[in-house]
């Protein structure tokens, strides 16, 4: 459904907002779209990865002899091919340290956890590879290994690091964050209720069909070329070049088109040591993960261990708040602190705020990146308590939220103050929503039990640097170039604006993903921002190119370029001159363009700004099935301000997709690791995302209040519909129950156990 | 590096011969939808593939002048379900090897497979154990007719001697009043491994039971063919005490591992809760007859 609260520009839109065909769709539906593991060339050998058996063990030595002896083996590379990041000194690109990136994609003093990549090799084929990896002679120091936040913590526990300290001691904990608003103590001392609880979730993994893969080839000029799966060609290249030594400018990285990242490709696992083998042998080295190595030794994101205290007065005013929140951050440092520890009460206007953010490392592989990275944590336990507010207080639960909402000129605990808050019309909508007023049948059936439950959410958004080119071609059409992978439908977006701006049909319009080597330099996608920067750099590229295209009339007519307006895809006099001259047309100023002043195209480059942060709303009922433990989602309905939906298929399918990927963190998904510290279900049968027919129709309630800091309106949405879904089912299922679950999964056995405790 | 010698034999004779030649190096091939997965994963590398669909009488639902089914070990499940006669009367055997992996792998496994592979949690197991099927198996000292029930010996294991290939699945005619059914608990609604799986076969005569079958899966090393609880039902009318009896019968039958895929704990509750759902499901069908 679209609520569209400002019709201004909207009724006269031909194109934006409307659901034109997708142009990767065609190739997707037929099996043409290349992705990186589609990559092949002449020459070309395979790369494979030797891991770790142990979750932590000290490398005493690697032997490779053997392995470099087998017939049909090209090179092998171990840690000290690659470029080494001391580790007293941090070189940031973007958010990742380089001293743990360069001990992520191969372990360097120690194995940190099962699957910590120790060797490469690149050979003939597959087999061979696989061969000469099981001939790499390692010897290790196994040493005591530790898991979950709780042990980690522990003064008694296995230190990972010795570089690292807290409190002047070695710890485990290997960074904190603190957003602070008023005096929390003194805010309690006014509440009349106030209530703590300490939640946990388990790690899960961002689950994208499309394992990592690419293909390097790095030629006898010192130049290299990679073929990868990424959200940022430009974020290959940087972090390649930093890792091998090879110079950025030597670097040309070509996105394929991705199947799938949802944060877990803005970091690289494989290209650096694709380059160093290609280097070594001579010759073009595909790598391609396994299901098993993508589940053990890419992402996930951090499971968590918060507690959560929220003061409040009768009336429903929440006076004070305070989260404490543990979150790995997996082998090594870099966890998503600020997704918790900021967005928790940030869509509340709380005078007292104390949020504070603990880091931990553990035996298990680095976190990377998921969907609003680490706001799901906080929003899970923040939501949960305020829902136990509201019941202590006898509140409607969405009453409590309107009641609370950030207004303009709240200042959130993580430091913003903010201009225009659209949170109370995501609250509204779900309020005046059908699916909130429908009756709910408590108990369908015997051993069946119904409940209702809400929660809402807040992400940052992002803007940051973007590129765009346009150029008109000799016949009259338009090819526009981005510089980022196309993950949430920002190609289909941008021929909308393009087809809009220049007043022609949007069949003319080609839309492309450039190399690093073909447009300029573009951030990753990531953070909502995509379409966001994109449809801003794309809009003056527009302006630009329609500029052009004004003077070329001008010139033909011989009347000034101030006298030519454009309309309707065509160049037309206007002011004195109006009706003098017939219209000229795109393809009619295209066929001229080289006998009036040459090629018709501009570019534009930009650090965008205005990407105000997005808020989200849900309602859903659930089913328990009490004998079994079954948690089924029976109805859901998200409610978010999307600015202005470009492409309603894509905001809605962002919408639904992060509602599920919120249904299984709830639910079903978690890492599982055993006693000597394996992850045991590293594959989609036993890491159990859910499947299609364990979720209903996803109702997207897209509110199109427009941005005012963007050209057309545009807001992030990416992101916010995953913060909401993990309170949102939690509460409903304590509303069928009547037993409180802190601690997800909540899955099967959870739930007869939780009911058998409650008796 | 690793050659497979692929054989496809146009008669059983030509593939027990085969399979028995190449003395544990080779592994049979019905639908696949096992044997190349655990190819693709490493966990095997056999010297040899016979492929036997092209043998007629295992790719073969025959009608048995009793009335009865004889279900070639090759069979799909998609032909299984597409046959016009056999889901009516056993309903619970069809619905139970219908859940075998997805739509679209439903087109290649087959029972036989799904038996042979040795996994506790085999769907079409308890099923068929419940309906009492007989097996038929070939070998080099020739054939054989043994139980279902004594087919499986542990998790990846059978009882099947070196060279023998488990040639069909005997299935009797119904009487008048017989009912089957199979239901599992999967976390999810689809895509899964059963946690436990329950196979009940009644016959009823007047509302009372007059025969009773019930097996499970996923609860101990091999599928169990749960007699108490079928003593249990016998003689009753599915009276609450009487399911009651028979979900003890079941949950003692339960000797499980604390696995990924669920707990001891859990995994005997639901053991008893199964059996009473999938009782009512298979006396209805039953006094639907």
């Amino acid at each position: 459904m679209n609520v569209i609260t400002d019709k201004l520009q909207v009724e006269d839109n031909k194109w934006i907002g409307t659901r034109t065909v997708r142009p990767d769709g065609a190739d997707k539906v037929t099996g043409r779209a290349a992705y990186a593991a589609d990559n092949t060339m002449p020459g070309m050998i395979w790369g494979k990865v030797l891991r770790s058996p142990h979750a932590h063990a000290r490398i005493l030595s690697i032997d490779t002899s053997k392995a470099e002896a087998l017939p049909g083996v090209k090179a092998v590379v171990t840690a000290k091919d690659i470029v080494e990041f001391p580790l007293d000194k941090s070189v940031m690109l973007g958010i990742q340290d380089m001293r743990w990136m360069c001990r992520n994609v191969m372990a360097r003093e120690k194995a940190l956890f099962h699957g910590h990549p120790v060797a490469a090799v690149a050979a003939i084929n597959e087999e061979v590879a696989a061969a000469a990896c099981a001939l790499i002679e390692v010897q290790y120091e196994p040493l005591p290994h530790v898991i979950e936040i709780e042990d980690a913590i522990r003064p008694d526990a296995p230190i990972l690091h010795d570089f690292l300290k807290f409190q002047d001691k070695p710890s485990n904990i290997s960074a904190t964050m603190t957003a602070k608003l008023g005096d929390v103590e003194a805010g309690f001392a006014q509440a009349d209720v106030v209530i703590e609880r300490t939640f946990r979730t388990r790690p899960v993994h961002q689950g994208y069909i499309e394992p990592q893969a690419c293909t390097v080839s790095y030629a006898a000029d010192g130049r290299a070329t990679i073929w990868s799966s990424s959200q940022g060609q430009f974020m290959v290249r940087a972090m390649t070049s930093l890792l091998t030594g090879v110079p950025q400018s030597h670097i040309k990285a070509i996105p394929a088109e991705i199947g799938g990242g949802f944060g877990a490709k803005t970091i690289i696992y494989l290209e650096p040591l694709a380059l160093i083998l290609s280097k070594k042998s001579g010759r073009p080295v595909k790598m391609v993960m396994s299901r098993d190595e993508v589940m053990r030794a890419t992402g996930p994101t951090s499971g968590s261990f918060s507690t959560v205290k929220i003061g409040a007065k009768k009336d429903g005013t929440i006076v004070a708040a305070q989260g404490t929140f543990y979150i790995q951050a997996g082998c090594l440092p870099g966890g998503p602190l600020r997704g918790p520890v900021g967005c928790a009460f940030a869509p509340y206007d709380i005078p007292h705020v104390l949020s504070v953010g603990y880091e931990v490392v553990s035996n298990r592989s680095k976190v990377a990146a998921y969907r609003a990275p680490g706001a799901p944590l906080g929003a899970y336990a923040a939501e949960c308590v305020l829902d136990e507010i509201a019941e202590k207080l006898g509140m409607d639960r969405l009453e409590i939220r309107l009641k609370n909402s950030a207004k303009p000129g709240t200042k959130a605990a993580y430091g913003a103050t903010f201009g225009k808050v659209t949170f109370e019309e995501t609250i509204e909508a779900v309020q005046n929503h059908e699916h909130t007023k429908a009756p709910l049948d408590r108990n369908p059936r015997p051993g069946v039990k119904r409940g209702r439950g809400v929660a809402s959410g807040f992400w940052y958004n992002a803007g940051g640097e973007s590129s765009a080119q346009l150029n008109i071609s000799e016949d009259g059409n338009v090819l526009v170039t981005t510089g980022h992978p196309d993950v949430g439908g920002s190609r289909a977006s941008i021929a909308n604006v393009t087809a809009e701006l220049l007043g022609i049909d949007h069949g003319r319009v080609s839309v492309q993903i450039g190399d690093t080597a073909s447009i300029g330099f573009s951030n990753l996608t990531g953070g909502s921002r995509v379409t966001f920067a994109s449809a801003m750099v794309v809009t003056q590229s527009a302006e630009k190119v329609i500029g052009q295209l004004k003077e070329r009339a001008a010139k033909i007519w011989k009347i000034d370029p101030e006298a030519v307006t454009w309309e309707n895809g065509e160049a037309r006099p206007a002011g004195p001159n109006a009706g003098q001259f017939p219209p000229l047309s795109l393809k009619e100023l295209a066929a001229k363009a080289n006998e009036m002043g040459g090629p018709i195209g501009a570019g534009v480059q930009l650090n965008t700004t205005g990407a105000d942060p997005g808020f989200a709303t849900h309602v859903v009922d659930v089913e328990v099935d009490v004998d079994l433990g079954i948690v089924r989602v029976l109805r859901y309905t998200a409610a978010q301000d999307v600015g202005r939906a470009l492409h309603p298929s894509y905001v809605e399918g962002q919408i639904q997709g992060g509602v599920v990927q919120g249904i299984g963190w709830a639910l079903s998904e978690e890492y599982l690791y055993d006693k000597q510290g394996r992850l045991d279900n590293a594959g989609f049968l036993d890491y159990r995302m859910p499947v299609c027919s364990d979720v209903p129709m996803i109702e997207p309630l897209m509110l199109e209040i427009p941005n005012p800091k963007h050209p057309q309106g545009v807001r992030g949405v990416g992101e916010a519909p995953i913060v909401p879904p993990l309170a949102a089912i939690a509460n409903a299922v304590y509303d069928a129950l009547g037993t409180r679950f802190y601690s997800l999964p909540m899955s099967p056995p959870k739930i007869l156990e939780g009911l058998d405790a409650a008796g | 590096m690793t050659d497979v010698r692929y054989l496809a034999p146009r008669t059983l004779e030509e593939a027990v011969s085969a399979f028995a030649a190449a003395q544990g190096a080779a592994r049979i091939l019905a639908g696949g939808t096992d044997l190349l997965v655990q190819m693709r994963n490493g966990i095997l590398k056999p010297g040899v593939i016979v492929d036997i669909k092209k043998i007629a009488e295992m790719t073969e639902i025959a009608d048995l002048p009793d009335g009865g089914f004889r279900i070639g070990a090759a069979v799909s499940g998609a032909a299984m379900a597409e046959h016009p006669r056999f889901g009516k009367a056993w309903p619970g055997v069809l619905e139970a090897v219908n859940l075998i992996g997805s739509k679209q792998v439903q087109g290649r496994c087959s029972p036989g497979g799904n038996l042979c592979h040795g996994s506790p949690a085999a769907d079409s197991v308890p099923a068929m154990v419940a309906a009492g099927a007989v097996v038929t198996l070939q070998g080099p000292q020739g054939r054989r007719e043994i139980p279902v029930e004594q087919v499986p010996a542990g998790p990846g294991r059978t009882t099947l001697a070196p060279g023998e290939i488990l040639v069909s699945f005997t299935l009797t005619a119904r009487p008048a009043g017989a009912g089957d059914a199979y239901l599992r608990m999967i976390p999810r609604t689809e895509m899964d491994i059963a946690v436990v799986g329950c196979g009940v076969n009644l016959t009823m005569q007047g509302g009372i039971v007059t025969a009773a079958r019930v097996a499970l899966g996923a609860v101990a090393p091999t599928v169990r063919l749960v007699e108490d609880a079928g003593k249990a039902l016998l003689g009753t009318r599915l009276e609450d005490a009487a399911l009651e009896a028979a979900a003890a019968a079941c949950r003692a039958a339960c000797k499980p591992i604390d696995d990924k895929r669920g707990t001891i704990a859990y995994r005997t509750r639901v053991a008893g809760v199964l059996l009473k759902r999938t009782a009512a499901v298979a006396a209805q069908r039953a006094q639907g007859n």
